[in-house]
């Protein structure tokens, strides 16, 4: 009961503060802009001449990672800044007295206001994603091989990095929490494109970076299958083994221990921030 | 069938003796202490608010007032000490079910309205609320006309307004004010005195926090006065304000006649004026006979003023006491 009341606060609080809308213009500039940039590619003139429609689609399905990734920072963005003033903000103005002092949990009060993240950050990626694919399937005729699992990978980024800003918002203030998460979210994307670059060199000392930070936080990780779910297979065959340090090109599906991984990770974070919570003085 | 009748008798005579209990208090604490790094906010503090009681906690800035309030409430954690909020122990989230809370730190949910405050606190205390609850709560606040407006309009007085409607959501039997009247003009103060006064009618506990002690003295029926993070004094108002002192103008005193004044109370001034607090026994022939000893000494009697002290009189004299033996720091 406590865990709906609050999760339901939580989305309202999202549509209220015109966070939705923020994210439905932003979202709406991104699909115009890449929907008439994909219209363009079909008989696109190239010093090589003109793409044929295999070329064609290759091409669509890198830039449509790239402008997945677009949306993927929109969603990380707007969930991290989402997360960062929940905890902290409410104890610091003072509006989580009146709450706390009824007769609810901590650990109630933080899973609904999780779970009103999750359904606001992945409802955001499952209904920008589709707008997405449909507008390149309008454009060039080119459907992602398995869209729902990519989906639902992005929807995973999204949803280690506002626990991850729920853990942060827990211990320092709203506005480093935020700052924090967006700044840990974009390390790991850089490390993981540095850890690709190792791969093509062959420097396993270069590769471990990328490795090493998919563990600490699985973002990149996800991201990465994801990307593998929304490209052309016939992508990799084609860029071969010099594809592996594009940024926009994963090599492999995402493998069953990474994603066991990626939920063992949200959950001791999870339980990580109800321990800070439940110990804290507000 | 005998033995099935003693069991029945048995079970009757538990539940009389359960029923013959009687009410643990709304709040009851022992030995609550709390540190914020090196810095002692409150150290061993005990009291109790019985039901139906209204007590008010007095204590200058950091004195631990709104320490101890919060850790009643489970939301600050005591380094030591134990809570019990109407018959359960403060750790157990259910003993907050039947408690209204105003914070001195008052602030709502800016982007709903006053009602649907009301209602998420209704939710969260798990009561039932309709919609002319809610009316009546938000119009016993003065918010009638203001029940579709959001709260992030609300000036701060409105806001405090719309607290004590919030902490009388699901007819609470403990009522917790911190600094209710705080962001309150004159009319307001008084509204949250006439509604602390109707609390005390319909028999709810409220354990009140105010620097406006003469609205304490009006409401209160017992006080609990802090200092230092410890209880200084407590009692009902009439034990600590029972004390009268008579105030005398005399010339010609001696040793023999400072003796008298002694022995008949607390003497406090100097030269031709003095202060005496009567004791507490004194059946109200005290004053005379020191008059007629005073007299009989020589003593020349100018003015006799009998005088009973203010509460905040007795708060300022039982801080400065305490203060007294500190020195500068």
């Amino acid at each position: 009961m406590t865990v709906l009341t609050i999760a339901r606060l939580t989305v309202r609080e999202a549509a209220r503060r015109r966070v939705l809308w923020a994210l439905v213009v932003l979202t709406v500039a991104l699909l115009t802009l890449s929907g008439w940039g994909f219209s363009k590619l079909t008989g696109l003139d190239t010093e090589f001449g003109d793409l044929t429609s295999g070329q064609a689609r290759l091409v669509a399905s890198q830039l449509l990672n790239l402008v997945m990734f677009g949306l993927s920072l929109i969603a990380a963005l707007g969930t991290a800044f989402l997360a960062g003033p929940t905890v902290a903000g409410e104890i610091e103005s003072g509006m989580a007295l009146s709450l706390l002092a009824r007769p609810v949990r901590r650990s109630a009060v933080l899973l609904g206001k999780w779970l009103g993240l999750v359904a606001v950050g992945c409802g955001y990626v499952v209904v920008a994603g589709l707008a997405q694919f449909l507008v390149v399937r309008w454009a060039v005729g080119y459907w992602p091989p398995d869209p729902a699992a990519g989906l639902a990978l992005l929807a995973g980024q999204t949803i280690v990095l506002l626990t991850l800003g729920l853990l942060l918002s827990s211990v320092i203030s709203p506005m480093a929490s935020g700052v924090v998460a967006v700044g840990l979210f974009g390390a790991t994307w850089v490390a993981g494109v540095v850890g690709g670059v190792g791969e093509v060199l062959g420097n396993e000392g270069v590769e471990r970076v990328g490795t090493v930070s998919r563990a600490l936080l699985p973002t990149d990780g996800l991201w990465r299958g994801a990307m593998h779910a929304f490209q052309d297979p016939s992508a990799l065959a084609t860029m071969g083994a010099d594809g592996s340090g594009f940024p926009f090109l994963s090599e492999a599906p995402l493998a069953v221990p990474y994603l066991l991984w990626a939920l063992f990770w949200v959950a001791m974070v999870w339980g990580l921030t109800a321990l800070v919570l439940a110990r804290r003085d507000v | 069938m005998a033995a099935e009748d003693m069991a029945v008798e048995d079970t009757r005579t538990a539940a009389q003796l359960v029923a013959e209990l009687p009410d643990s208090p709304a709040v009851w604490c022992s030995g609550l202490r709390k540190r914020y790094r090196r810095r002692t906010a409150v150290d061993g503090v005990s009291f109790a608010v019985g039901r139906g009681e209204v007590v008010g906690l007095l204590g200058p800035n950091g004195a631990g007032k709104t320490s101890v309030i919060k850790m009643l409430l489970g939301l600050v954690h005591a380094d030591a000490g134990e809570v019990m909020v109407l018959g359960r122990p403060g750790s157990d989230p259910l003993s907050r079910a039947r408690v209204g809370y105003l914070p001195e730190l008052f602030r709502y949910q800016p982007w709903l309205t006053a009602t649907e405050v009301l209602a998420l606190h209704a939710r969260l205390a798990r009561v039932r609320m309709t919609d002319g609850d809610s009316r009546d709560r938000l119009a016993a606040v003065g918010l009638d006309g203001r029940a579709g407006d959001r709260v992030g309009g609300f000036s701060k007085g409105m806001q405090q307004r719309l607290g004590m409607a919030v902490a009388l959501v699901g007819s609470p039997e403990l009522v917790v004010l911190d600094e209710p009247t705080s962001a309150l003009d004159p009319i307001g103060r008084a509204d949250v005195r006439d509604l602390v006064l109707s609390l005390k009618e319909q028999g709810v506990a409220v354990l009140l926090n105010s620097h406006l002690i003469g609205e304490v003295e009006r409401v209160c029926d017992r006080v609990v006065i802090l200092d230092h993070g410890r209880v200084a004094a407590a009692g009902t108002l009439a034990e600590l304000l029972g004390r009268r002192e008579v105030r005398l103008h005399l010339t010609g005193v001696d040793g023999r006649a400072e003796a008298r004044l002694r022995a008949a109370g607390e003497v406090s001034g100097n030269h031709d004026r003095y202060t005496v607090v009567l004791p507490a026994e004194d059946d109200g022939t005290g004053v005379p006979r020191l008059v007629a000893d005073l007299v009989a000494l020589g003593v020349g009697v100018h003015a006799v003023e009998p005088a009973r002290i203010s509460l905040e009189e007795r708060l300022l004299g039982i801080l400065r006491a305490g203060h007294a033996g500190e020195g500068p720091r």
